[in-house]
């Protein structure tokens, strides 16, 4: 997904006293992978299994029409998917700006 | 039924006797330990634990059916369940850890330095909570009085005391390891069925292949019904009846509802680390998916399964009175389970054209199954997948499960927000610990008895208990919190306001429709209020920026409150479903009250001044896993 293109000053690992630029560039980054993260939510539920079920249902995925299969079955297993690369992709955000709070 | 009713006594005591002994192991010794289980509980409990909280009575035993009877419209539940927790894991359950207190009134009275936003939070977590907990204690009661025989009262009283002790005991901890135990229960109990039954009518063990499978006949399951459905006069299964805005509007209300339920969050306090909570909420919702999946499988095979062995079969007299098993019955009559059923009084047939046979049409003239409890497709499943007696037993202690770690969860929050947000941090802050965890755990007592009360004379709101949690959540807690957290301009005027407006219109909107604004619900109100107000006049006073206009109000609200109870206040009749705004039911309603709530939250914020900088420096922290608490907000600045 979205790697820092900026040229931030390095993170620091070793202290907790980190810069503002860093703290600004961490939180930036957060929050464009949340937006994108958001965006594929209310994509699969509201887009798919609502707005656009209708349209969907032509399309079957086994013998479910899709649209029904996104709002009753689909939407979910992403969910859960969005949650774990969440965690995968913040904890390497947080490594590289050194502000992950794993101690190990 | 003997052995069944032998083998569901020994599931409920055994699965009783299991939460017992791990509410001894895990007393609670500290308030720490009471409200947040030490702040130490893994990841993958937590979400273990959370599934438990979550997954209530409703989920166990009444999804299933709701969404066989609904079809595409049941979808809203399935979203909206499992959709908030990835507002959660995304938006706040690592700040709020990373905030590192016990409730969530401690996080809008801190972020917002006012005693006010406070007392507000918590008569909010108050109110969802004990309409929440009502209905799990019904649930109780009813499991208790269908399955062993023994009067709803006393089934309440039993489910009341189980839960009181591991609550009281051993606090958050205990309920965190008995909520763990509780999860690997109901889980096993509602799968155990489900793969019977998807292997029976599909021929793969694993329900969720099972519901994109071809039926015996080849044609895909989900066709089959809804050609099968559409014979018989209903809507097609993968159509709905609701209107697009109105599934919307329910879905996000259940899905943001989700994300503001305190019993929900305060789950998030006790992990180590803000890292451990967003990975806790991915174990929660993979644990709440794994039934979230199975049921609307479930759905269809039951629907399906229905229609197949009970429409157009030969109903007999003698195997309905007794007289002879059903197994003996010859091909084409209806199948044993149901006259099973028909006995406990949720299936109900009436020969209208006295054929002798079974006509399931959705023309109430003609339809002969005229009593058809929507809980009845969890229930006989067992029996429909020719299972033994004991995985009935096995279901009974699931729901029990379900509705006990349910009522536990809010059990807590009633406790934490009674002990800790209202005497500790308002009436009586000189309190010591010792003093506090005496507080919280004869908190739990009363609010047990009071739940007690609630589960054997139900109050009608109990009805719309999904409405109100959800829809007042919604409207209340997620915007300040979301707020509180993504914008530092955000200040205590705004908060109080947007939390207010969101609650109040809600409130307003889901009583006119679901129940109806009489003179004794009038008269509850303005008690309600007058608590409200009272409470508001001592804990302000504590800062000596009291005005006495709280206490009369409060007096004022009292008189009212008694004539309303008394009957002389007007009755406002009960909106219809006509009248409903945009078309958009009481259940969707949090939806628009969120909205409104942010949108009046943000424009008073704007209007006022700027929050205090030790307060934005904190929001700044939160958002920071790593760096560690400054003292700055060990104390919140009165008002």
């Amino acid at each position: 997904m979205t790697d820092i293109m900026d040229t931030n000053t390095p993170p620091r690992t070793e202290d907790h006293d980190v810069t503002e630029d860093v703290t600004k560039a961490y939180w930036r980054e957060n929050l464009t992978l949340m937006g994108i993260l958001l965006s594929i939510w209310f994509a699969v539920s509201f887009g798919a299994g609502i707005l656009a079920r209708e349209w969907l249902d032509q399309f079957s995925i086994g013998g479910a029409p899709l649209g029904f299969w996104f709002a009753q079955q689909g939407a979910i297993f992403v969910f859960v998917a969005l949650i774990f690369i969440y965690v995968h992709r913040m904890h390497k955000i947080e490594q590289k700006y050194g502000m992950s709070d794993d101690n190990d | 039924m003997d052995s069944t009713l032998l083998w569901t006594a020994f599931f409920v005591i055994a699965t009783f006797g299991l939460y017992i002994g791990i509410a001894v192991w895990a007393r609670a010794g500290s308030t720490d330990d009471f409200y947040v289980a030490g702040h130490d509980v893994p990841p993958l409990f937590n979400g273990m634990a959370t599934a438990a909280d979550w997954m209530s009575a409703a989920s166990f035993l009444s999804m299933a059916g709701i969404i066989a009877f609904s079809g595409y419209d049941g979808s809203v539940y399935l979203m909206g369940w499992t959709g908030g927790y990835v507002l959660l894991a995304l938006l706040l359950a690592p700040y709020l850890r990373k905030f590192g207190k016990f409730t969530v009134p401690d996080f809008v009275g801190d972020r917002y330095y006012s005693q006010a936003a406070r007392i507000v939070a918590v008569i909010c977590a108050l109110f969802i909570s004990f309409t929440y907990i009502a209905g799990q204690m019904r649930g109780v009661g009813i499991a208790f009085s269908n399955f062993l025989h023994v009067p709803i009262e006393i089934g309440v009283i039993v489910g009341a005391i189980i839960v009181l002790f591991y609550a009281v005991l051993g606090g958050m901890k205990g309920i965190t390891y008995t909520q763990v135990a509780q999860y690997c229960v109901l889980i096993f109990a509602f799968m155990v069925p489900a793969i019977f039954l998807s292997l029976q009518i599909t021929g793969t063990p694993i329900p969720q292949l099972g519901f994109v499978g071809n039926a015996e006949n080849g044609t895909p399951l989900l066709l089959n019904l809804d050609r099968t459905l559409v014979d018989l006069g209903f809507q097609p299964y993968t159509e709905g009846l609701k209107s697009k805005l109105d599934v919307f509007a329910i879905a996000l209300a259940l899905m943001v509802g989700t994300a503001g339920l305190p019993h929900v969050i305060i789950r998030f306090f006790t992990v180590p680390k803000a890292s451990d909570a967003r990975k806790s909420a991915g174990w929660a919702l993979v644990f709440i998916a794994i039934l979230y999946t199975t049921a609307p499988a479930v759905a269809v095979f039951a629907r399906s399964n229905f229609i197949d062995t009970v429409n157009e079969s030969t109903y007999s007299v003698e195997a309905a009175r007794g007289d002879i098993p059903a197994a003996d019955l010859p091909e084409g009559s209806t199948p044993g389970w149901f006259y099973n059923w028909e006995r406990t009084g949720l299936l109900g047939f009436t020969d209208h054209n006295g054929d002798g046979r079974i006509q399931y049409r959705a023309d109430p003239a003609t339809n002969e199954v005229t009593t058809f409890d929507r809980d009845i497709f969890v229930l006989a499943n067992p029996e429909i997948g020719n299972l033994p007696g004991w995985v009935i037993g096995l279901v009974v202690a699931g729901g029990l499960a379900a509705a006990l770690s349910t009522a536990a969860g809010l059990l807590m929050v009633i406790s934490s927000a009674v002990s800790h947000d209202l005497c500790k941090k308002v009436l009586l802050p000189g309190m010591s610990e010792t003093q506090e965890l005496l507080v919280a755990r004869s908190a739990a007592v009363v609010a047990v008895l009071i739940a007690i009360l609630a589960g054997i004379y139900p109050p009608g709101f109990v009805a719309a208990v999904v409405a109100f949690a959800f829809g007042l959540a919604a409207a209340s807690f997620f915007p300040v919190i979301f707020l509180g957290i993504f914008w530092k301009r955000m200040n205590k005027e705004g908060a109080i306001a947007g939390m207010s407006t969101g609650l109040l219109l809600t409130g307003a909107y889901i009583v006119h429709f679901k129940i109806g604004f009489s003179s004794m619900v009038l008269g509850v109100l303005a008690v309600i209020l007058a608590i409200a107000a009272a409470i508001l006049f001592l804990g302000t006073r504590q800062a000596g920026k009291s005005t006495p206009a709280l206490m009369y109000s409060a007096g004022g609200l009292v008189l009212v409150g008694l004539l309303g109870l008394i009957g002389v206040l007007p009755d406002i009749p009960m909106g219809s479903s006509d009248q409903w705004f945009l078309g958009i039911s009481p259940e969707g309603f949090g939806t628009v009250g969120m909205f409104v709530s942010f949108a009046v939250a943000t424009a008073v914020a704007l209007a006022t001044k700027t929050p205090p900088q030790d307060v934005q420096d904190m929001v700044e922290e939160i958002r920071i896993p790593s760096i560690h608490a400054h003292p700055v907000h060990g104390n919140a600045p009165a008002e």
